[in-house]
């Protein structure tokens, strides 16, 4: 995907002028052959613990299969019946724009734009203040989470909930009242982390030579972002969105201080998929879901791709 | 020398793993069983899991020994979340794995039979599994539990009992009487709204919503529907939107519409643990659940929302049928029961071995030892049961009162989906919709799961 | 200039500081609730107690479930590492045939590897290849899920380096391999640590995995025994959960700490100078 950032698929152009091209991107001389016996191992392992599980998944889609009972022992080729199920139950579409609001509002808004902005206030320092946020934003991200759905339940009980305390709100129900709100808020919370560590080795990549020059140059903060860092950094701006949108897609982190309630009002896709596999046993009907979710993924990627060559 | 650093990080996690490859392999000739619960010390079970390896197993090595065979077993703890147990003893049996002697829930063992996860004991393990003699000292009503098609797929470990608990200190305060016992609906919704008066914050909690999970159904739905002369199955047809259905679910509305339940507490995530919380805090009147909440909860020893005056304080009934006589199989009180199977795996190498060994845990000796010191439950056995419950008044009430009345859940695989049905009925229900609108979307949902209206009594 | 340098400065500290309550907000439970006899769901003045932690030294999986845990992790983030940082490289200066295609499409598979729907695969598969209670397999499973996301990542961190260095090196007669260590390595250096980082969180919280694919109590991960801390009828026993929590989470972010002090932002820095 940086590749085409740094230089969007030409066929045509490269043809043309093939042997200069190739040699200043293969600057190690690598060739195609040993590019290639880089690739394998990694390769390999994709193929066999990635590639094949994940068709199987597609294939179960297409199956009754159940994890006890009569189907399975002998799960039986259903076809598009479990698609078709899904789309005609109003509660897998409420499902879906749930999880609309929780990519957009979690993870494109939440934590890119906040991890972006912690990584930004903090690039130059060092010292106990940086250790310190860092330290507790990843905090926030590696706890497991059994540990965490009992911090937020702290956090936002209704009856001794610390937020209420604070906000001399006794008795408010935020998870009851606001439950998307508060998953979105507590995802953002939880997956900051990631986007911060991302866009500070990007921002760490930023020559400081260019920033220098910038700022001798009388640009203000908000110029050097607009002029020289979001040039530099744009690659990985975009990956981070696509990364973070595809995981946020599948996260049923949710299902921890919801359980997708109440009666449904925060069951995104993911939860639903983890009710219906792992409690209700429906495995094939919860594949197809999970393929459900990878179309959307799909267009979801196309969509980001497209944002990326519209803005060269 | 940063590639060294890296090269011993690998050795070092290299290291960490060949000493975990293949282990289990068979040494010197002898028998090696597996035997696996979902316990594990210092967790979920901690208990049954020591009995387990500390007092089981060298017994059971020891007599063997004696009788010239050269057998040894192994534990495997577990002590996670019940579905997640479930799906890996799925896995491992659909795969040809899994411990020698396993422990199921009673109410998987249609769907594991099905699926051929299990077999049934004569088959797999000969005519010893049919003449065991604790057979004998199994009630009938609790046999039940372990077969399927009438056939024994395992033995009963236990089983257990619902009633009312209330709070004997907020009755005083409401002018009710410490030795309450409902005969109808009626009395409980009367009952709670003296206690409503009386400024108790909860009067009643019945559990309902699909948070609470089988909770809900077990220690709500059902033990109203038994009330209410229904039952969930009835001959291999289901109940749809029928009248006692119908009932339970106007129970639901006078006690959420009215005040007398907190709706809000049955859509938590947690609202079940708060719900034992509030209890033990003096803040709940009545509060329907199994004897595992006079065990495990309010239990002043190790409970988890310990009660020091419990056996002062928290009173207990049998729940009412919706009138006297109403019930099923016309009974004025009714109770609902579950309770856990232990078997041999079909893919077991010993079945014999095997089965010795699951029978040996099921001895009296060993119920003896494994519910001593406090640790006392309802054992399958009636012989057991008449020497340790003398000392324990809840499980002796239960065991004399509720158990010869109960109910058991239908052990079939689509179960656990009708389930959730149920519970999001109910949960309509304290949202606000009328109980026969419910009632209806319920019928519609239960169509779905059960294969159309054909397999669905008429209302 | 001052006005604005103070206003600055106001803006800055107003904005650490929300930041730093809305992180440290919900955390309050853990730093109190393992110092209290009786936690429950509310955050209180704990009663500082040392018997929690003393409970979890003795209770006989915690404490090894940790190694565990490391073990699983270090091991999946040193082979992330390593694999993506050599196919990343690779992808970006050999234009492969396919590869844009191939890279969008592994990364959407690898998101449908991390559902739930696929246990069941994994695990049959698991079995095909003999690699059920074994450590090293369920690394190299948990591997194959992360690598196409590391290698996404990576290949950007690559994109973006000056391959003058690379030419140079090559001029000296350095062989491709030589060059990736000595000179492309250090580049990236920033990228490395962030993969390694987020490849041992990953590892780090995953429960469903490792209790499927491992029986073997005394080699399940921190993630598996937190899930045993629960009673017969699903109760929390918080006084274990949230004492172990904190034992859990401490060593990763030390790590963190550790790796970010160390090689997350040095390098760079250096060669400017």
């Amino acid at each position: 995907m940086a590749q085409a950032t740094s230089s969007p698929p030409e066929p045509l152009a490269e043809a043309a002028a093939p042997a200069r091209r190739s040699y200043s991107a293969d600057a190690a001389g690598l060739g195609r052959l040993r590019a290639g016996v880089f690739v394998a191992p990694a390769l390999l392992l994709i193929a066999a613990f990635l590639v094949f599980p994940a068709l199987w998944v597609l294939y179960l889609g297409l199956t009754n299969y159940r994890l006890t009972g009569l189907a399975a022992a002998e799960p039986r080729f259903v076809g598009p019946d479990n698609f078709l199920g899904a789309v005609s139950n109003p509660a897998f579409w409420n499902s879906t724009w749930l999880t609309v609001q929780f990519v957009l509002g979690s993870a494109v808004i939440g934590q890119v734009v906040l991890g972006f902005t912690i990584a930004w206030l903090l690039r130059d320092r060092r010292g106990p203040l940086r250790r310190l946020v860092e330290g507790l934003v990843i905090l926030a991200w590696i706890l497991p989470s059994a540990i965490v759905s009992f911090l937020w339940v702290a956090l936002l009980d209704r009856d001794g909930g610390t937020l209420n305390a604070l906000l001399g709100l006794p008795g408010f129900a935020w998870l009851l009242d606001h439950p998307m709100l508060s998953i979105i808020v507590f995802n953002t919370w939880r997956g900051t982390a990631f986007s911060m560590m991302l866009y500070g080795a990007a921002l760490g990549n930023v020559p400081p030579s260019h920033l220098e020059s910038a700022r001798l140059a009388g640009a203000s903060g908000r110029q050097q972002l607009r002029d020289v860092v979001f040039p530099h950094i744009r690659g990985h701006i975009l990956t981070n969105l696509l990364l973070i949108s595809l995981w946020t897609f599948n996260d049923f982190g949710p299902f921890l201080i919801t359980a997708g309630g109440p009666d449904g009002k925060s069951e995104i896709l993911a939860v639903h998929v983890y009710k219906v596999a792992l409690q209700g046993g429906e495995l094939g009907y919860g594949a197809a879901v999970s393929t459900v979710i990878l179309l959307i993924n799909l267009v979801v990627a196309v969509f980001y791709l497209r944002l990326l060559r519209s803005g060269r | 020398m940063a590639l060294r650093k890296v090269a011993a990080v690998l050795a070092v996690a290299g290291l960490g793993l060949t000493g975990c490859g293949q282990s289990s392999g068979d040494g010197g000739g002898g028998i090696e069983l597996t035997i696996t619960q979902n316990a594990i010390a210092g967790g979920k079970n901690a208990v049954a899991a020591k009995h387990i390896a500390e007092w089981v197993i060298p017994k059971f090595v020891e007599a063997q020994k004696a009788k010239g065979k050269d057998v040894s077993v192994k534990f495997i703890p577990s002590g996670v979340d019940d579905e997640q147990y479930k799906t890996k003893l799925s896995l491992d049996l659909k795969s040809g794995k899994g411990a020698d002697v396993i422990d199921i829930d009673g109410i998987w063992a249609g769907e594991f039979a099905e699926a051929g996860y299990i077999k049934p004991l004569a088959e797999l393990v000969g005519p010893e599994a049919d003449s065991w003699d604790g057979w004998a000292q199994i009630p009938e009503a609790v046999q039940g539990l372990a077969t399927y098609d009438g056939k024994r797929y395992a033995l009963p470990i236990g089983t257990d009992g619902r009633v009312l608990y209330f709070n004997k200190t907020l009755f005083a305060k409401a002018g009710l009487p410490a030795d309450w016992q409902p005969k109808s609906w009626q009395e409980i919704v009367e009952a709670g709204d003296k206690l409503k008066s009386a400024g108790v914050p909860v009067p009643i909690q019945i559990n309902a919503g699909t948070a609470m999970g089988e909770a809900t159904t077990m220690q709500g739905v059902l033990p109203l529907l038994a009330g209410a002369g229904g039952e969930v199955q009835k001959d291999g047809k289901w109940t749809g939107a029928s009248q006692p259905l119908k009932d339970v679910l106007g129970l639901y509305q006078q006690i959420y519409g009215a005040g007398l339940g907190d709706p809000k507490l049955q859509q938590e995530a947690k609202g079940r643990d708060k719900s034992f919380q509030q209890f033990a805090e003096g803040k709940i009147g009545i509060l329907m659940e199994g004897d595992y909440f006079w065990r495990g909860v309010v239990n002043p020893k190790d409970g988890v929302a310990p009660m020091a005056d419990r056996d002062q304080t928290v009173g207990y009934a049998m729940i009412p049928a919706k009138e006297p006589g109403a019930g099923i199989r016309g009974q004025d009180f009714v109770s609902m029961s579950g309770g856990a199977l232990r078997t041999v795996n079909p893919n077991s190498k010993h079945p014999k071995e095997a089965f010795e060994l699951l029978a040996f845990t099921l001895s009296s000796e060993a119920l003896k030892e494994e519910t001593k010191d406090g640790n006392v439950r309802i054992t399958p056995r009636a012989d057991v049961n008449k020497e340790i419950l003398a000392g324990e008044p809840l499980l002796t009430y239960i065991s004399e009162k509720a158990l010869p009345l109960t109910a058991y859940r239908p052990p079939v695989a689509v179960y656990p989906q009708v389930s959730v049905a149920l519970q999001e009925a109910s949960a309509a229900v304290v949202g606000g919709t009328a109980p026969d609108q419910a009632a209806a979307d319920y019928q519609k949902k239960l169509e779905g799961i059960v294969g159309g209206a054909g397999n669905i009594i008429a209302p | 200039m001052t006005p604005r340098f103070v206003l600055g400065r106001i803006g800055f500290s107003t904005l650490i500081a929300v930041l730093l309550a809305f992180f440290t907000i919900p955390l309050l439970w853990l730093a109190t609730a393992p110092f209290t006899s009786d936690p429950t769901y509310e955050v209180r003045m704990p009663d500082f107690t040392w018997e929690n932690f003393q409970a979890v030294v003795e209770h006989p999986y915690a404490l090894p479930s940790l190694y565990n845990s490391l073990v699983l992790s270090v091991g999946t983030a040193a082979l992330v590492v390593v694999l993506a940082a050599l196919a990343a490289y690779a992808l970006s200066r050999v234009r492969l045939p396919g590869r844009d295609a191939l890279l969008y499409a592994l990364l959407l598979l690898s998101s449908i590897i991390t559902g739930t729907a696929a246990m069941v695969p994994l695990f049959q598969l698991a079995v095909e290849l003999n690699l059920i209670d074994s450590q090293l397999g369920l690394i190299l499973i948990l591997s194959g899920g992360l690598l196409p996301a590391a290698i996404f990542m990576l290949k950007d961190f690559m994109d973006s380096t000056p391959k003058s260095y690379e030419e140079s090196a090559r001029v000296f007669g350095a062989s491709p391999l030589q060059i990736v260590w000595h000179v492309v390595t250090p580049l990236v250096r920033p990228g490395l640590a962030t993969i390694a980082v987020w490849s041992v969180a990953n590892v780090w919280g995953n429960f469903l995995m490792p209790y499927l694919l491992l029986s073997d109590v005394e080699k399940q991960p921190a993630a598996v025994i937190t899930y045993t801390l629960y009673t017969e009828g699903g109760q929390a026993n918080l006084r274990m959960l949230s004492t172990f929590g904190l034992l859990y989470s401490i060593p990763v972010v030390l790590m963190y700490l550790f790796v970010s002090k160390k090689y997350g932002f040095r390098f760079h820095g250096g060669i400017k100078r």
